[in-house]
């Protein structure tokens, strides 16, 4: 099967996915007591604002056509109006997207570069103290709630030794690696215990299976076989793990942002909250399934790249 | 049954502990966890709420461990006194969705069909939400607290359980046990419930070890937020949250309960790997 018919298929398969993901969002908002729009209008809306979103949402339609006029609202991009911050939900999502999307990417890569290394390291170490003391580091590691992680790191190296700022959001490439340095290490401090516990075990399984053991026997240099057969096929499960866990380094930067006080989604999505800024709050939480089924995707694309076995399924 | 011989390899617990240390440890941190959430009382030195105006934000001392808080509360009593919390999210965290996944996965293992069809697609639809996006969500429109926080837990969270025991039942309706209670004549009822969930049921088990740990990290995350237990309740996340804005004066504040999170963390996992290695010996 080729690339392309293999990701249309994919896509379609998203539909009915994604029919479900805006029930679900669509509920969650009708399960408030009382009149939605008021609620969606927040506390100091004059009556036409709420007669406005009534007429918006049709909420005196019946619920089916309530729904129809979500979906098509939401297909054309139309979010509705934050309350809190007075503009369309659409335009404050797009404003905090790259940063909420910048933090990701740069915790993907450093709980890389962390988990990589110790998990080579456990496996080639089997059952021997170097691999016992990683994986109890880690174990703990999994153990520890994000945001604790992030008061520890900010208490000591930003605010007592002042090597990393305590917040914000820097204007320029790398100010921005320096300001996202802590919580980057943060998310990653967690994402990597999650990747290093899988990676080990796939190194070993690959270290046991029989090809190596052939090309042991044929007498190919160690670094060789690391390299060609062990590396691709570690890589293959790790990138297949991380896309699976980007729910939860999703909920992690969400955690995160709100510690270090970085201006992502995931501190907007809290703010929402405490401010009943049901618009926004439904705006993003769809923000983060369509990233997340956008990351499923690439996944699944470059797993079948990777790894033939996958296109015949 | 009759020509069944049992011998005795029941290993005593000091063999056990030889053997399998990281099991045992988890025992003792959980059963510890256990005692403490029930009697709080018993092991606190103070009472968890009585002010003392006059030991304000006091560093650990013999008198106080660890130390005191803003309002002069001995911070070990309030770490104890949030055992009773922490453990209860434990269980009330997992226990709905438990239930609910289990019945629902075996029951759609078993039919397969249209209703497995449409599970697929629930399936797809939940798992494509941060899990904590969706809670807090839920728990934003019900309103922050511990029960709403238990509901929107159990909402997301049955469809874990359902997924793994619809894979388990598939998997075991390939035994010959499972064709021969169809043979029998026995009900659906009977082969799904007598039969079939007895023999699935292990991966879920061990899947509920580690949750437990998981759901304790995403109360205490939520309390620390506030969505969850509301202060002057002692929970850890609200405990460290409270201590937050003066960690560089007062570090006692935030980082004995979170100790308390790892620990109590560590032993559900320990525990769970251990069950796991117990109940599926690997080559």
């Amino acid at each position: 099967m080729s690339s392309l018919n293999y990701i249309f298929k994919r896509l379609l398969m998203m539909v009915p996915t994604f029919f479900l993901v805006m029930v679900i969002i669509f509920l969650l908002v009708r399960m408030l007591p009382g009149d939605p729009a008021i609620a969606m209008a927040g506390d100091r809306a004059s009556d036409a604002d709420i007669q406005a979103i009534r007429e918006r949402l049709g909420l005196t339609e019946p619920m089916l056509v309530q729904f129809w006029l979500f979906l098509s609202n939401t297909v054309q991009g139309d979010l509705g109006r934050s309350i809190l911050m007075r503009t369309d939900v659409m335009d404050v999502i797009v404003d905090r997207l790259p940063v909420t999307v910048f933090l990701t990417v740069y915790s993907v890569i450093l709980s890389l570069l962390i988990a990589g290394p110790l998990a080579f390291v456990a496996a080639l170490n089997r059952g021997r103290w170097p691999d016992a003391v990683i994986r109890t580091i880690f174990q703990i590691g999994l153990s520890m709630p994000v945001f604790y992680i992030g008061l520890v790191l900010l208490t000591f190296l930003a605010a007592q030794l002042r090597l990393f700022p305590v917040g914000g959001y820097g204007d320029t490439f790398s100010e921005k690696l320096y300001h996202l340095f802590l919580p980057s290490v943060t998310v990653a401090l967690y994402t990597s215990a999650i990747i290093m516990r899988n990676l080990r075990s796939a190194i070993i399984e690959v270290l046991d299976a029989e090809y190596v053991q052939f090309a042991r026997a044929k007498g190919l240099p160690s670094r060789l076989i690391l390299g060609r057969h062990v590396l691709r096929n570690a890589l293959i499960s790790t990138v297949t793990l991380l896309g699976l866990s980007i729910g939860n380094l999703m909920s992690g930067t969400l955690v995160t942002e709100t510690v270090f006080a970085v201006p992502g989604m995931g501190r907007l999505m809290l703010e929402a909250i405490f401010a009943r800024d049901y618009p926004l709050i439904q705006g993003l939480t769809l923000t983060f399934a369509v990233l997340v089924s956008f990351v499923f995707l690439m996944t699944d694309v470059f797993q079948s790249r990777l790894d033939p076995r996958m296109r015949l399924q | 049954m009759s020509d069944m011989t049992f011998t005795n390899s029941q290993p005593s617990f000091f063999r056990m502990a030889l053997r399998k240390p990281g099991l045992v440890a988890g025992l003792l941190i959980i059963g510890f966890s256990i005692l403490l959430a029930v009697f709080p009382g018993a092991f606190a030195p103070y009472d968890p709420n009585t002010i003392d105006y006059n030991a304000i934000r006091q560093p650990p001392s013999w008198a106080h461990p660890f130390g005191t808080d803003l309002l002069g509360r001995d911070s070990l009593s309030r770490v104890i006194w949030a055992y009773q919390v922490n453990m209860q999210m434990a269980v009330f965290g997992t226990v709905f969705a438990l239930v609910t996944g289990v019945i629902i996965g075996a029951l759609v293992g078993y039919y397969r069909g249209i209703a497995d069809l449409i599970f697929g697609r629930i399936v797809d639809a939940v798992i494509t939400f941060p899990f904590l996006v969706l809670v807090i969500a839920m728990v934003a429109v019900l309103g922050p607290g511990l029960v709403n926080m238990y509901i929107a837990i159990s909402v997301v969270y049955w469809v874990y359980y359902a997924r793994l025991m619809r894979a388990e039942v598939i998997a075991q309706m390939g035994n010959d046990y499972a064709a021969a209670g169809v043979v029998m004549g026995y009900s659906d009822r009977r082969i799904i419930f007598r039969h079939l969930l007895p023999n699935a049921i292990t991966p879920v088990i061990v899947y509920w070890m580690t949750d437990m740990a998981l759901v304790i990290l995403l109360g205490s995350s939520l309390g620390y937020l506030g969505l969850g237990a509301q202060p002057p309740q002692a929970e850890w996340g609200v405990l460290i949250a409270e201590g937050r804005n003066f960690i560089s004066t007062a570090w006692w504040l935030s980082l004995m309960p979170g100790l308390a999170i790892v620990l109590t963390g560590l032993g559900f996992s320990l525990l769970g790997d251990g069950l796991a290695d117990l109940l599926r010996p690997r080559g």
